[in-house]
């Protein structure tokens, strides 16, 4: 039994216009010590996959489909029981750590809290504790620091301080959504470093989401491609990365600019914008955007073919699309 | 929208009230004084044989001309004001916010009292009394959502473009604080409103003859237990017009955001 | 020699910090320590650096959005500093503005139609007929239809909000243009359009670009030449080829190596900066970057190093820059 198994989750949100639907039949397995990148642009539903596993959608969002942690399922859980599961078996960093903490506690109460909350323990036993976990995650003088308030600290520092919050409980799996877009090249990959390094002395699971390619390339052994609220690429990180197959990968990892690349290339852009997920067109997604798009894609939903061992493609074009890699999709 | 038809309704009664009561309001009449509610008399009479409804109707146009009056003297002066303090900055602003906060030391009712104490008891004199407690409200709420506009990144365009203060005040600031300002008048105008019926009620407003809620809350308390609708009937008014006055500055905000207007 | 039309020299600019008390030594922020460069016509000339390093002061000071200590900016040989913001108006429709936030920057009550029509006020009364055509003509420029004039910005998506703001910067044919991350907001298949489309314009218009970003990876695809900035300093400066392919300051090197590359394999090792930027209140004697150097050593803490040529074109300001660029990033021995 894996530790934490999706299935078939929709994940929609009731607007003025009508339901969105963010996430459509999400399919996920992770094991114990695994790392999983979610990768796609503002809208894919990303960061709505990570709210709903956390069991932390907004008000107007409803959830079908299972996310079965060691077979239990989250999604029949009371809201008091889910609470338990959060800080406790899941954690998660965001990707604003001034919004997440408390602007008027300082950050050593913010950290004892739970520990208190969660594990019981005493006053002085948690503050111990505290500046055990502040140590752990690389912050300079945890004695001192842990008087000082949020915006005391600079932005990779209050980034060190949510990781330890989401430590204190020591989770099976820890859900970082864009943890650090908001940070400098520099802090970015010490961030990360923290977080693999936890990863690997904890044993503990990883989702990772990011827009950002390279972040996903370095730091994951899965990765799952989202595109228009679905799963559209998924598989091992190396594997993809060697062999992109769908189409809107291939754009997005034309589209960034590269280190390395000068300046004689010239970036290719995927035409249009993501579409609305209010109004989902009835076929593939991607199809209005794809240059390899026929009558067959904007009416039926392709369905999920393997490329190799676990390399899964959600196109009706993959052949194509993996011969035409060579001198690329897009004119 | 139903704010907005509580308002057309008061503005409808102080308009027909200009030409026409149905009962006299000025006059005096001690055989017809605390009539019951017949088809003549809809709601009754007073102690001086006044229709009560003609009162009230009349009592209208005093509110709204307070409201309307008082609100613009706050709106002008304080807007004013409040953008000169948010576009000069520095000691201007300075000397703004504090001549505000020290106008601000004194209660509303206090200070109006204290204008109509200098000025003379009187109709216009509280009006004007009403109007100046206005001022600061207004000057206060207009620097610090024009000094956050201030900061964004449009107006730092429109100064790369070279557009002065005085310019990106008017096309830049005003407009995206209008909605707020709107807001605050509309609560203001029921804010004066109530002022005014205060004033009334101590004597220190509208002067008997002439008909003012606050007028009629004051006569009616000393008969407030063997009349007690007499006092209902004022207060109703004035509860039904903030009621009003307030919805209406809320689907005012509204209408005059494009991003919502747009959508409708 | 093609002509300048930027030059900034010695650029300096302290914020003073609110005094802790009344007889407390005044402090500031030292965001601007004399940055000085120059861009020819029709380059592009990139500014890096992370957050705190004074990139974005550097811009509003080169647009004359805010006072400057000391030092001179020059457009087209014109002088900036010192001039009040009325002898600036006619000046202004030579250097123009695109912001970070394509949300911010356009004001939300006007139509698109204004917002682009707005730098021409610079320029003093046109007449409608022309107004209305140079609008539609800029705007066509950008990628946009002529008919989305009377649309609000809410309606446009955060790209095309984007190219709004560049058509507001180009309409009055300006010589340069200052881009503040323009494109950091974006998401990356929309962001590689806005970066086309800002190269097509060079091509076309022949405009030249102060580009800021933080990302190397856009600032290579964008610029001629580059700036690294530290600290309210430029630390590294040459041709985007040079700087890029053989660094000369360690910290153009370790920010060239932080950057996440997409590619099938595992994370590679790195040297990476202990402790994060700060000191920027101080001012301090020796090099801004030692505390934070894998290269350091103690004439380091004892002399500043100042910019100097380490290849042609090529400026480093860094005691060890031979050593950085033959070695690459090493521990001293």
């Amino acid at each position: 039994m894996a530790l934490l198994d999706v299935e078939n989750l929709d994940v929609s949100l009731s607007t003025a216009m009508g339901p969105a639907r963010a996430v459509r039949g999400l399919n996920i397995s992770l094991e114990k010590g695994e790392t999983l990148g979610i990768v796609g642009e503002s809208g894919c539903g990303k960061s709505m996959t990570a709210l709903a596993l956390m069991g932390l959608l907004p008000d107007n969002g409803t959830t079908e489909g299972t996310i079965s942690l060691q077979g239990e399922d989250l999604l029949l859980k009371s809201e008091k029981e889910m609470c338990k599961i959060r800080g406790n078996r899941m954690a998660m960093i965001f990707q604003e750590p001034m919004t997440s903490l408390n602007p008027v506690h300082t950050v050593g109460r913010q950290i004892m809290e739970p520990l208190r909350l969660h594990r019981g323990l005493s006053k002085s036993e948690a503050f111990k504790e505290t500046i055990g976990l502040m140590e752990r995650v690389g912050i300079p003088n945890p004695s001192e620091r842990v008087h000082n308030y949020p915006h005391q600290l600079s932005g990779g520092q209050r980034q060190r301080v949510m990781i330890a919050l989401a430590l204190s409980c020591s989770p099976d799996i820890l859900i970082a959504d864009e943890p650090t877009t908001a940070l400098d090249v520099t802090i970015q990959d010490q961030i990360l470093e923290l977080i693999q390094n936890l990863v690997d002395e904890e044993g503990m699971a990883l989702i990772l989401i990011s827009h950002d390619l390279g972040v996903i390339a370095e730091n994951t052994e899965k990765v799952a491609v989202m595109y228009g609220g679905a799963v559209v690429e998924s598989g091992p990180t190396d594997q993809i990365f060697g062999n992109l197959a769908h189409p809107y990968t291939q754009g997005l990892f034309a589209a960034m600019p590269k280190l390395g690349m000068g300046r004689n290339g010239r970036l290719t852009t995927i035409p249009g914008t993501v579409p609305d997920l209010i109004n989902l067109p009835a076929g593939c997604t991607f199809t209005d955007r794809c240059p390899l798009a026929t009558d067959e894609c904007g009416t039926t939903a392709p369905s999920i073919s393997t490329v190799e061992a676990g390399h899964k493609v959600t196109c009706h074009h993959i052949d194509q699309a993996i011969n035409g890699r060579g001198e690329g999709l897009y004119k | 929208m139903v704010g907005g038809s509580i308002t057309a309704f008061l503005l409808l009664c102080a308009l027909i009230s200009l030409f026409w009561t149905p009962g006299e309001v000025y006059g005096i009449s001690i055989a017809t004084r605390f009539l019951p509610v017949s088809a003549q008399h809809w709601l009754g009479t007073d102690q001086f044989g006044r229709d009560i409804l003609s009162l009230l109707m009349a009592g209208t146009q005093n509110s709204i001309t307070v409201g309307v009056v008082a609100v613009s003297i706050g709106l002008f002066a304080g807007v004013g004001l409040g953008l000169l303090a948010s576009a000069r900055r520095g000691w201007t602003e300075e000397l703004i916010m504090r001549f505000s906060d020290f106008s601000f030391a004194f209660p509303a009712i206090l200070s109006a009292i204290m204008i109509t104490a200098i000025l003379g008891p009187g109709g216009v004199n509280s009006i004007i009394a009403i109007g100046i407690y206005n001022v600061p409200v207004f000057a206060r709420l207009t620097r610090g959502s024009a000094n956050a506009i201030w900061t964004r990144e449009y107006v730092m365009a429109a100064r790369a473009s070279g557009k002065g203060k005085f310019r990106i005040t008017i096309e830049h600031i005003l407009p995206n604080i209008l909605s707020i300002l709107i807001v605050q008048a509309t609560i203001q105008f029921a804010i004066a409103i109530l002022a005014e019926a205060a004033l009334s009620y101590l004597g220190l407003g509208t002067q008997p003859p002439h008909p003012s809620w606050g007028r009629m809350l004051n006569e009616a308390q000393t008969l407030m237990f063997f009349q007690p609708m007499q006092a209902v009937y004022p207060g109703g008014a004035i509860a039904l017009a903030v009621f009003g006055l307030n919805l209406l500055g809320d689907g005012l905000r509204d209408v005059l955001d494009p991003r919502l207007s747009r959508k409708r | 020699m093609s002509k300048t039309v930027l030059k900034v020299s010695k650029l300096v600019r302290h914020y003073p910090l609110p005094k802790e008390s009344l007889f407390a030594d005044p402090k500031f922020v030292y965001a601007l320590n004399g940055v000085s460069f120059e861009i020819k016509e029709g380059k592009s000339f990139g500014i890096v650096g992370e957050s705190g390093c004074g990139k974005s002061t550097l811009a509003r000071n080169v647009m004359a959005l805010e006072p400057t200590d000391s030092g001179s900016v020059q457009i087209l040989g014109e002088e900036v500093v010192g001039k009040t913001f009325n002898e600036l108006r006619p000046l202004r429709q030579h250097f123009q503005m695109v912001f970070q936030d394509p949300y911010g920057s356009l004001d939300p009550h006007h139509t698109v139609g204004r917002i682009v029509a707005e730098p021409l006020a610079a320029i003093g009364k046109l007449p409608s007929q022309e107004k209305t055509e140079r609008v539609a003509e800029v705007l066509s420029s950008v990628g946009l239809k002529p008919t989305d004039v009377d649309k609000y910005p809410h309606e446009f998506s955060g790209g095309q909000r984007q190219r709004i703001a560049i058509a507001r910067a180009l309409i009055t044919k300006p010589e340069l243009i200052v881009a503040d991350e323009p494109v950091s907001a974006l998401d990356v298949s929309v962001q590689a359009q806005v970066l086309n489309l800002l190269r097509d314009l060079q091509d076309s218009f022949g405009v030249t670009y102060m580009f800021i970003s933080h990302d190397l990876a856009v600032v290579e695809y964008l610029c001629d030449e580059v700036a690294v900035m530290y600290l309210g300093s430029i630390v590294e400066k040459g041709r985007t080829e040079d700087l890029f392919a053989s660094p000369a300051h360690p910290y153009t090197g370790i920010l060239l190596d932080a950057v996440p590359k997409p590619a099938a394999g595992k994370k590679r090792k790195r040297i990476q900066l202990s402790g994060s930027v700060t000191g920027q209140t101080e001012k301090r004697s020796g090099c801004a970057f030692r505390d934070r150097c894998p290269m350091v050593d103690d004439r380091c803490k004892r002399e500043t190093p100042t910019l100097r040529e380490v290849a042609p074109d090529h400026f480093a300001a860094c005691h060890y820059s031979k050593k950085m660029m033959e070695h690459g990033l090493s521990k001293p021995s």
